[in-house]
């Protein structure tokens, strides 16, 4: 418990003001978070709604059903750490620790789907800027592309590319509560730094839950 | 606290005078190693270190402005190439925009003051604010990076497509430089927020806080809400830039206008985050030396949460003269002339304030005062600048330059070195040069009203922005615009000499030298590592200088006419 104890800083009261400023300074930088994703969001809304058909045919590029797949897999994701947050309140240090790595491991199985399918763009020549040959012209049939069809894949990468940083971020910070878990530092009256992972990691979820529909399904009929 | 006779409010432990050398340990000679500094999690350290280095870059970005006034002081381009022109114009406005004036009120002010202000023992994360800083710091290194080798020549607002496709310069750098400082701007203000939420002391009810921390806490909200997409606009020009992505670019299908608009879409409230801060430290010192509560407190409060509403509407009218549509423009325009009428709350509240109080002229209000009729002059001129007709022959002229740094520098950096000279004896402890300092607030007044206004006249003649020759018959205002500069530069120099001096041979401070209320002025100067050894207790509203004990009045202390 004594380890429990040091999680009090000094210059808060005790741990429901320390709580409070803690959930009340995350849920602040998740909104930071809403507008930054946001930039991004309304240059999606600008050119998918100047070029529908171009985007249209990037999406029909993309594999639905990987991305469907990863879309279950970061739900699954969401779950785990949701119960790493109920086994924290619990008490349950080793409940802590076996969440989070189930959690780490399904976040590692979507960014290793993603891997798989960048490469799969990368061989069609569909990332700007690094191999852009299928941007401009459909080699099977040697039509030229729709004008938009790059900035498809232009939002595509840096949509999802944000998207998989902030993942990538995030499996480390998970490890350390794994470790701190086990450790004892957390305790029912403190948990908080559990919990408010946990918000971030549903964040990044509910990021994914709005990419998947307007990057996979708008091309399909 | 039972009704103290005059002696017994003297000798109450709050509000004695620490003698430094003995038994009170402050802040800053609590640890003296170079470690403690630059690990601290003390706040007030944290503000100290951001002060330096806002001064630092205050200081370059300076120079560059000499460099640009210099240049036109006579109509041929002589003294630089053009290309060395646009770099110097250029690195005056990042440094002076990003790492200057958007930090220097909230991360050296505020952080100093806002626990203080609130009772708190320290800011809500402290890790974090130090973090902030740096990060701040490395956003810095690659800005400075980019102007000191090969510098940057795109104009601080880094438009496509010629930052992305022309420009010869070192834009990446300067571009991941705003990204990273944007974050350090995003956790003060996260702080701020969680602070101002949870961390009152007892008794101090949103209605009792001191209007700088309402404007504090609207600034927050900017820094919060804005600074994000200013970040991921760097993101999509870094893009854009590196890997041809083709956001910004017609040829593959891009816009450049949508730059602008994400753009302006945070730069229009930073400028509220940059003039926020400074009009609650206005409203301080306005109540301070006229012994009043200040008129229409509510209103002055709200009306910095409005401000900080109204400035996201705005954007629009950066780009009258884009394929904006003129509906759009109107929206733009109307939008616009709203958020004036904040902004003339606080004037009109504050000019209240000073009816039948007690006006003293100690420093910071004559800064306060300068303050009061350059933002005037900045506020009245932006509503020309806002009318569409008018802009379209304004835009881009040095109309719109003067009219920008009546706000920025008239008011925001007036603003801050009120704010620095009210609460100098507090962070150092040390009293400064009442002469020196009042001619440094009349030489900045007067040094920047005959640099600035020459330009309006300039600029509604049609004299363009960023072009380093210009007609003949333009000299004469320019030449009084680069005179006015150089007096405006020794009246930024001065401080630097006497409030140095006082740092070593200033007469000490009391705890209380204005006679101000606050809790700030309830702790010792400079504040224990702590800021308070018990925590106090507010049981009035802000202001509340009807019942101020005779003792701290400024009369009694006997400091104001040293």
């Amino acid at each position: 418990m004594s380890s429990l104890a040091a999680s009090l800083q000094h210059h808060f009261a005790d741990f429901k003001q320390q709580k409070e400023s803690v959930v009340l300074g995350m849920w602040s930088f998740l909104i930071q978070e809403v507008m930054f994703f946001g930039g991004l969001f309304v240059t999606y809304v600008v050119y998918r709604s100047q070029y529908p058909v171009a985007f249209h045919d990037g999406a029909a590029q993309l594999n639905a059903v990987l991305g469907g797949v990863n879309t279950i897999v970061l739900i699954c994701s969401s779950l785990t750490m949701a119960m790493a947050v109920h086994s924290a309140s619990k008490g349950k240090n080793g409940g802590i620790a076996f969440w989070l790595i189930l959690t780490i491991i399904f976040g590692s199985i979507f960014l290793g789907v993603k891997v798989v399918e960048y490469k799969e763009k990368f061989d069609h020549g569909f990332i700007p800027g690094i191999a852009d040959h299928g941007l401009t012209v459909d080699h099977e049939t040697h039509k030229p592309r729709p004008t938009g069809f790059a900035l498809y894949f232009a939002l595509y990468f840096a949509m999802t590319g944000l998207h998989a940083i902030h993942m990538i971020i995030g499996i480390p910070i998970l490890a350390i509560l794994a470790i701190n878990g086990l450790r004892g530092k957390y305790g029912p009256e403190w948990y908080t730094p559990v919990e408010m992972t946990g918000l971030y990691w549903h964040f990044v979820d509910i990021v994914w839950i709005f990419l998947f529909p307007l990057l996979y399904l708008i091309g399909a009929h | 606290m039972s009704t103290p006779n005059h002696h017994a409010a003297e000798h109450q432990p709050t509000t004695h005078h620490p003698s430094v050398h003995s038994e009170e340990e402050n802040y800053l000679t609590n640890e003296t190693t170079i470690q403690s500094w630059l690990l601290t999690k003390d706040h007030k350290r944290i503000a100290l270190l951001y002060l330096v280095s806002v001064t630092l870059f205050f200081t370059l970005g300076g120079l560059f402005a000499s460099i640009v006034r210099l240049e036109l002081l006579t109509p041929a381009g002589d003294l630089l190439s053009s290309e060395f022109y646009n770099q110097a114009f250029t690195s005056h406005g990042v440094m002076m925009v990003f790492f200057f004036l958007i930090p220097a009120v909230p991360a050296v002010l505020g952080n100093f003051l806002i626990p203080l202000m609130v009772g708190a023992k320290d800011l809500a994360f402290p890790k974090i604010n130090l973090a902030s800083w740096y990060i701040f710091m490395i956003g810095a290194s690659f800005a400075l990076v980019a102007v000191l080798t090969g510098g940057l020549d795109t104009g601080w607002t880094l438009y496509p497509p010629y930052s992305s496709t022309y420009s010869q310069s070192r834009v990446v750098l300067a571009v991941i430089g705003v990204f990273v400082a944007g974050f350090a701007s995003i956790l003060t203000g996260v702080n701020f927020i969680a602070t101002v939420h949870r961390m009152r002391a007892p008794g101090l009810t949103w209605f009792r806080l001191p209007l700088f921390v309402w404007a504090h806490y609207a600034t927050s909200l900017v820094m919060v809400l804005g600074t994000p997409v200013i970040a991921i606009t760097m993101v999509l020009l870094f893009l854009e830039r590196v890997f041809g992505f083709g956001f910004f670019d017609p040829a593959k299908g891009g816009d450049p206008v949508l730059f602008q608009h994400l753009f302006w879409f945070y730069s229009h409230p930073a400028v509220y985050i940059m003039i926020l801060p400074a009009m609650g430290v206005i409203s301080e010192v306005i109540s301070t030396f006229s012994r009043q509560k200040l008129f229409g407190y509510s209103f002055v409060a709200m009306s910095s949460l409005a401000i900080a509403i109204l400035g996201f509407l705005v954007w629009g009218h950066h780009m009258f003269t884009t394929s904006q549509s003129a509906y759009t423009g109107i929206l733009f325009s109307a939008l616009t002339f709203l958020v004036a009428i904040p902004s003339a709350i606080k004037a009109f509240n504050w000019t209240a304030t000073l009816y039948k109080g007690s006006v003293s002229w100690e420093t910071p209000m004559v800064f306060a005062f300068g303050f009061m009729g350059l933002f005037l002059i900045g506020g009245l001129t932006g509503l020309f600048l806002s009318t569409m007709g008018m802009d379209i022959h304004l835009q881009d002229t040095y109309f719109v330059v003067s009219h920008f740094h009546y706000i920025m520098v008239g008011g925001g950096v007036m603003g801050y070195m009120a704010g620095i000279h009210f609460w100098w004896p507090k962070i150092t402890g040390r009293m400064y040069s009442n002469f020196w300092s009042k001619l440094s607030a009349l030489f900045i007044f007067a040094g920047f009203n005959f640099t600035f206004f020459p330009q309006f006249i300039l600029g509604y003649m049609g004299m363009p922005r960023r072009y380093h020759s210009y007609p003949a018959e333009w000299q004469v205002l320019n030449v009084m615009s680069t005179l006015g500069a150089s007096i405006l530069a020794i009246g930024y120099l001065l401080p630097a000499c006497y409030l140095t001096y006082s740092l070593f041979l200033g007469k000490k401070a009391p705890a209380n030298p204005w006679g101000a209320t606050g809790l700030e002025w309830k702790t010792a100067s400079p504040p224990p590592p702590h800021n308070f050894h018990e925590t106090p207790i507010v049981t009035t509203e802000a202001y509340d200088y009807q019942s101020l004990p005779l003792s701290e009045t400024p009369e009694k202390v006997g400091v104001s006419h040293v």
